[in-house]
């Protein structure tokens, strides 16, 4: 199947860096993958979202305007992606920021505290990571080993000493109930 | 085929113009595109290049117009304003013949527009922006491979006809990231520069770089010659992808429009309409003898851009009303949707080919 | 038969197009001895702008570029840095230098590039036919001040090399004047300077050469070098701005 993901909330969160791991690592487990950000103003402090396909054909259109996979990050991006997403589609939502389910039922969702757990462990960055876990337990949108690949690959050196802790945060939304 | 890497659009380019040997690198900021400067700040001065940024849009080019004459393998890379700022630089070069490697990173307009991706450059580009009469090789890459391959290619094109080549993408192509694999090494030709101004070292005869002919005959002339390179180019360098040749409808679309098309044609096969692409690689010249190989079957043409409707006359005039043609355009840096598009082609479908 | 007096080699021998009791022909003759005596004309290129010396290609003998209006100082260093080696020159009038050009030659200078500028200003737009130029002087007629250049409405007159003398980058600037055999002297080894600098690897040098513009002032040339003296040196006075001390 083709993973058609969109990933949004408030720049600053780590969307686009959650995005880009999910394409290294798409890319790792080789599949075909795109990966193409919002910019410009959103990087600094608006609204960031970036779209990534992964495929095991070429990619047609990097550019999406429906998704089978969506995480959420904030609720703007909620009210603004909910009807994008395809029928039988995900969504996996930071529920600590978000304060509402999906409103349609022919689509899944998954509510996380993410940013609270992720803020017990002592590193709120490290949400976004957490609802990747979900994800890739549901969709296996990319491989667990060619993920912890890509973080050393797109992480810069002085941040590789964080990557275990990172790879517990993956575990811990895989195995959220 | 080489080293694999997750990049950005504009990423590659700068590193296919690296890898092409092009050591010299002239810019202003501008986005989205900026990363391409940034790559080459970071890059050239480790390869022996230089990376200089202009006081402006007009000292870049003129810069890129010095250091072509002297037969280096040069760049420049911008956005549409910036873009425009260039155009004077742009007709002293066509006139005076220096090759040299334009990259626009198109976003919105008129005026400063937005940042957002935009096709909207195509007149500009492919119909001289700039004052004379003068062309420039256009190429419109659609995927992150593309870009580094076509940008190889552009300073082969640049360099065999002494002219710019200029890489049209747009802030999409430019911002995404995706797979590019390298080659181990790259097709460069090698032109023996003899017109370059190196300095004649008391050994030949002095050369001159300039586009200034007083004399109308001589200056009519030297048009007919740039004219003669132009159909040479016209007949040899037309390039082009025609994707599902037995197509009833064919879309036209060229950079990541053309992408976003061919997810179309998948849409259109589950509906049992039977859509095809074809995709302009270089927008000028514009590849007329494309619409030749599919122009019997084909029983209409729908052309997807994100203008008002630009390379459409350039397909109008390919298919001199031969079939019929539609547009679908976005502008302002929107991005035609899949199922808009689906739209124009059930209604196309409903018109021309099913009860035929 | 000894020579003592000959064309310098740098210059070809195209018979001059300029005007009669114009100083372009001097200022071309400084470069080319300087070309000559210094013995790098096979390793210079000049760069020529827009103006009456747009030709300049056809007297000097080197590689040439012909640059767009105003930009010669970025066509240089497009060529400098491509050809760190060689000797580059601009050859720029007072409109193409210090009105449409501004933005070149300001940051030309602010980056110090190796490059050497030989400025003609004769306070006026030449080859247009006498139009007010940034350097026209305060109450002189030109065709688009017919009335004389008012400052309340047309601005004051820019001084070019006390303007660039106040940026780090340029290492030698000096203002010399063509209006008769003692001044042309002293222009002469102000341009050789100049290109000495650039061979020195010392930063960007710029020489105004104090010109006429007989046809456009309405004067006779033996009045033009008149009026270069009384008027213009008093507003434009020589000497060095930058790089006194300067040895090369």
């Amino acid at each position: 199947m083709v993973h058609e993901v969109i990933l949004a909330g408030f720049g600053g969160q780590g969307i686009l860096s959650a995005g880009r791991l999910l394409a290294e690592a798409g890319m790792l487990d080789g599949n075909h993958v795109s990966w193409l950000p919002s910019y410009g103003p959103e990087m600094r402090g608006g609204t960031a979202n970036c779209n990534v396909v992964v495929s095991k054909t070429p990619v047609d259109s990097p550019v999406l305007n429906s998704c089978n996979e969506l995480v959420i990050m904030n609720k703007p991006s909620l009210d603004k992606f909910e009807t994008m997403v395809e029928k039988g589609g995900i969504v996996i939502i930071d529920s600590s920021i978000v304060d509402r389910d999906v409103k349609r039922d022919d689509i899944n969702s998954f509510l996380i505290p993410a940013t609270n757990i992720a803020s017990e462990m002592g590193n709120m960055a490290f949400a976004n990571i957490i609802l990747l876990g979900k994800l890739i337990k549901e969709r296996q949108t990319v491989s667990v080993e060619n993920f912890e690949k890509a973080l050393y690959a797109v992480l810069s050196e002085r941040k590789h000493h964080l990557i275990p802790q990172e790879m517990e945060a993956l575990k811990i939304g895989m195995d959220y109930k | 085929m080489g080293q694999k890497l997750l990049m950005k659009g504009n990423e590659a380019i700068a590193e296919a113009a690296i890898r092409a040997g092009c050591l010299h690198y002239f810019g202003y900021p501008i986005t989205p595109q900026t990363e391409i400067s940034h790559y080459m700040a970071k890059k050239l001065p480790k390869v022996g290049g230089v990376f200089l940024q202009a006081e402006s849009e007009v000292a870049a080019i003129n810069m890129v117009y010095g250091s072509g004459s002297t037969g280096t393998r040069v760049m420049t890379s911008s956005s549409s304003p910036g873009i425009s700022l260039k155009q004077e630089g742009l007709s002293y070069i066509a006139g005076s013949q220096i090759p040299a490697v334009v990259v626009n990173i198109v976003r919105s307009g008129p005026g400063l527009g937005g940042i957002q991706p935009a096709q909207s450059d195509y007149f500009q580009s492919c119909k001289g922006g700039g004052h004379g009469d003068y062309r420039q090789i256009v190429l419109a890459p659609s995927s992150v491979q593309e870009l580094y391959e076509l940008t190889v290619e552009a300073f082969n094109l640049a360099d065999r006809y002494r002219m710019v080549a200029m890489i049209m993408g747009d802030g999409n192509l430019g911002q995404m990231m995706e797979v590019v694999e390298f080659r181990n090494e790259e097709p460069i030709e090698h032109y023996d520069k003899q017109w370059a101004t190196v300095g004649h070292e008391n050994s030949r005869e002095q050369n001159v770089v300039t586009s200034i002919h007083l004399n109308p005959a001589v200056l009519e002339k030297m048009n007919l010659d740039l004219q003669e390179k132009y159909r040479v180019i016209k007949e040899k360098e037309c390039r082009y992808e025609i994707y599902n040749q037995d197509a009833d409808i064919f879309i036209v679309a060229y950079g990541i429009v053309a992408r976003i098309a061919k997810s179309v044609i998948e849409m259109a096969k589950d509906k049992g309409i039977n859509v095809g692409l074809l995709r302009p690689i270089t927008l000028w010249p514009f590849p007329d003898q494309a619409f030749d190989q599919v122009i019997d079957k084909a029983k209409a043409f729908l052309t997807v851009e994100m203008s008002s409707g630009q390379m459409l006359e350039d397909v109008k005039l390919a298919l001199n009303g031969r079939k019929p043609v539609y547009f679908h355009g976005r502008m302002g840096g929107m991005v035609p949707a899949r199922d808009d598009i689906m739209k124009e082609i059930r209604n196309i479908y409903n018109l021309h080919v099913k009860n035929d | 038969m000894a020579i003592v007096f000959q064309k310098p080699k740098a210059l070809k021998d195209t018979p001059m197009h300029y005007c009669p009791g114009c100083t372009h022909g001097i200022a071309h003759r400084l470069v080319a001895e300087a070309l000559d005596e210094l013995d790098i004309e096979g390793k210079t290129i000049g760069i020529a702008s827009v103006g009456c010396s747009y030709n300049s290609y056809d007297y000097f003998g080197c590689d040439m570029i012909q640059a767009p209006h105003g930009r010669a100082p970025a066509v240089a260093t497009g060529v400098k840095r491509s050809k760190p080696d060689n000797v580059v020159f601009t050859y720029q009038g007072d409109g193409d230098l210090a009105a449409i050009g501004t933005a070149e030659i300001v940051h030309a200078a602010a980056r110090g590039e190796k490059i050497t500028v030989i400025f003609i200003n004769n306070t006026i737009y030449g080859m247009t036919s006498g139009q007010m130029a940034p350097t026209t002087l305060l109450n002189q007629y030109s065709t688009t001040t017919p009335y004389g250049r008012i400052a309340d409405q047309h601005g004051f007159p820019i001084n070019v090399c006390e303007m660039l003398a106040t940026l780090e980058g340029p290492a030698y600037i000096e203002r010399v004047s063509l209006h008769d055999v003692k001044h042309i002297k002293k222009a002469k080894q102000a341009v050789k300077k100049a290109f000495k600098v650039q061979i020195a690897n010392k930063g960007f040098s710029l020489v105004e050469l104090l010109s006429t513009c007989p046809t456009n002032w309405g004067l006779s040339p033996v009045e033009s070098l008149k009026r270069v003296e009384d008027d213009m040196i008093p507003h434009y006075p020589l000497g060095v701005f930058k790089g006194k001390d300067l040895e090369v």
